[in-house]
């Protein structure tokens, strides 16, 4: 099965998640990358180590903002000119408008929110879990091209040494695509690694009590080489940036590890992290839903415990 | 300015949500509720109206009964309702689905339309830019603040990173976050109006769609399978006597997270 890969990248480097997915889909069969916008050669000559046999590029002006729309023009031509069976983007805000587009223009079935892919024959298997993880899903389509948007984390991305030829090519815009322009773009400081990309997560919500209680996460996620998330109430309330909040109107997580600080695990937030390889939380109140899906929790002050936790695990260098 | 507000009917949130294993599909036969999120859509279209004059027409694709969600937006301001209803759309996926309302959306040739974020029932948080692509209409979304000015609009689009601010021109599609505003309460004289205001229903062929082209026969992706979650391990609930963060410390260790 022949897959391209759109490969999302932002301050000079390619996107973690969209890695993963690459080297999925080499795993799977021949997996071509896409590389749009701003210096894409050059790092579409860098997917070929995630295991693309092959990597296009094109850094035409009408690609250099972060817009869907002209990336959905650039993809439909790539899709016919490669005949392939099946198009995988790591979800973003970005993605998940280009896979929708790109959807539409070629009447192509698209499943989102996938956990997993497989190959059965010569048909693509999605796993995805749906009313809140209480039920998995396998989805399919009925022909290609297939599109597909895979959760945040799912895969990781896995070095294979090889080298990918790198063919540049010039799009043609519909008039409609680039009617949209990008005025201004604010990137927001981190020091750390996003939530999209992060094995460990340290995550915040009411029961911080304030503002300031973020500080001692971000101790703990630094510590542990991690990313800070956030509740939607706590977002809501200003506490935090929305980038980094986790949850139904939020993203979709699953780093290896899961720190929940004071948050209850209200429903909107369990769909978004339920499915992290460990979870601990942390809460004084005994009878949080948190503590019927995590691996180990405490119920106690977090002010206590997570200085304590930072401070071990600085400790252990 | 004419404004087209995308809504559709969820599951109330008090339903226990299930995937009919006959059929693979969600079981929308409970209570059902205008989905949340559609509230900021609808509530953004009320403000621009309120500051520029004009008209706020709702546009849904459901069954008959859907109509009654929708009268929650009419009681809101709204002032018309358009639902598409077909037996025909039973069973569509994301490209029946913007068929449908790129069709009914056509009908109206609303300036601006509007869309709320993701459903509470499919997540999928990707239709309003099918739709885009269907009208050829240029499409902002995750927007968090909305400013509309003659023939344009400016969105702050919530990103990964940070925020961009785009701007299209009119008419276009824009889908707004949930941090956009926070939806008034119906008034009780809003209510009572509601019931009188126009609803139309229309048929597939009304908004020019095939049989075929909608419902499970147009549809591209398919349920092959339904299983329970991954069992979790076991939960271990302990109190914290001081030693709390060693046992996670040594938790995490163990399982070679650090």
């Amino acid at each position: 099965m022949r897959f391209l890969v759109f490969l999302e990248h932002n301050g000079g480097a390619l996107e973690k998640g969209a890695l993963g997915v690459l080297s999925k889909a080499a795993a799977l069969g021949e997996a071509y990358g896409v590389v749009l916008g701003d210096g894409a050669s050059e790092l579409a000559s860098g997917a070929g180590a995630y295991g693309a046999a092959k990597a296009y590029a094109s850094d035409a002006p009408e690609l250099a903002s972060p817009l869907p729309q002209p990336r959905v023009d650039a993809l439909a031509a790539l899709v016919e000119e490669t005949a392939a069976d099946a198009v995988l983007f790591g979800a973003s805000v970005l993605a998940s408008d280009v896979a929708s587009g790109l959807a539409a223009r070629l009447d192509a079935g698209l499943n989102w929110d996938l956990s997993d892919l497989s190959v059965d024959g010569d048909e693509l298997v999605g796993k995805r879990a749906a009313l809140g993880d209480t039920v998995v899903v396998d989805v399919g389509w009925t022909g290609g091209p297939r599109l597909a948007l895979v959760r945040a984390g799912a895969f990781d991305p896995v070095e294979s040494g090889g080298s990918a030829e790198v063919e540049s090519f010039e799009p043609t815009f519909s008039d409609f695509s680039t009617l949209a322009t990008l005025v201004e773009q604010t990137q927001e400081e981190s020091s750390g690694p996003s939530i999209e990309d992060a094995d460990i997560i340290v995550a915040g919500g009411r029961g911080l009590g304030s503002p300031e209680g973020f500080t001692m996460l971000e101790e703990l996620a630094a510590a542990l080489g991690g990313a800070v998330g956030a509740t939607r109430a706590v977002v809501d309330a200003g506490w935090y940036p929305y980038s980094t909040q986790v949850g139904q109107t939020g993203k979709s997580v699953a780093p290896k590890l899961y720190i929940a600080c004071g948050i209850s695990g209200a429903i909107q937030h369990k769909v978004g992290m339920q499915g992290s390889g460990t979870i601990v939380a942390i809460n004084k109140d005994p009878n949080a839903p948190i503590f019927d899906f995590c691996d180990i929790g405490v119920v106690g002050d977090l002010h206590q415990i997570v200085p304590k936790l930072t401070e071990l695990v600085r400790a252990r260098g | 300015m004419k404004i087209a507000v995308c809504v559709k009917q969820v599951p109330d949130a008090t339903v226990h949500k299930r995937i009919d294993p006959a059929t693979k599909r969600l079981d929308r036969s409970g209570e059902a509720a205008l989905n949340p999120t559609d509230l900021n859509a609808v509530e953004e279209a009320l403000r621009i109206k309120e500051t520029q004059g004009g008209e706020v027409v709702l546009v849904s694709l459901g069954p008959e009964k859907a109509l009654d969600s929708l009268r929650k937006a009419l009681a809101m301001g709204a002032d018309r309702a358009v639902l598409v209803s077909d037996e025909g759309a039973v069973g569509s996926d994301l490209l029946g689905t913007a068929r449908a309302l790129a069709g009914a959306l056509e009908r109206e040739s609303a300036d601006l339309v509007l869309f709320g974020q993701a459903s509470g029932d499919g997540d999928g948080a990707v239709l309003w830019s099918a739709v885009a692509d269907r009208l050829r209409r240029p499409v902002v979304s995750q927007v968090a603040a909305l400013t509309v000015e003659p023939g344009s609009v400016t969105g702050k689009r919530q990103t990964e990173h940070g925020y961009d601010i785009i701007s299209a021109p009119l008419p276009a599609v824009v889908a707004v976050s949930d941090a956009i505003n926070e939806p008034r309460y119906p008034s009780l004289k809003g209510i009572m109006g509601a019931k009188t205001k126009p609803q139309e229903t229309l048929s597939l062929a009304d908004v020019g769609v095939d049989t075929g082209s909608a419902g499970e026969a147009g549809a591209k992706t398919l349920v092959l399978e339904l299983g329970p979650p991954p069992a979790r391990g076991d939960t271990i609930t302990i109190e914290d006597d001081g030693s709390a963060a060693q046992k996670i410390v040594d938790l995490i260790v163990e399982k070679k997270l650090i």
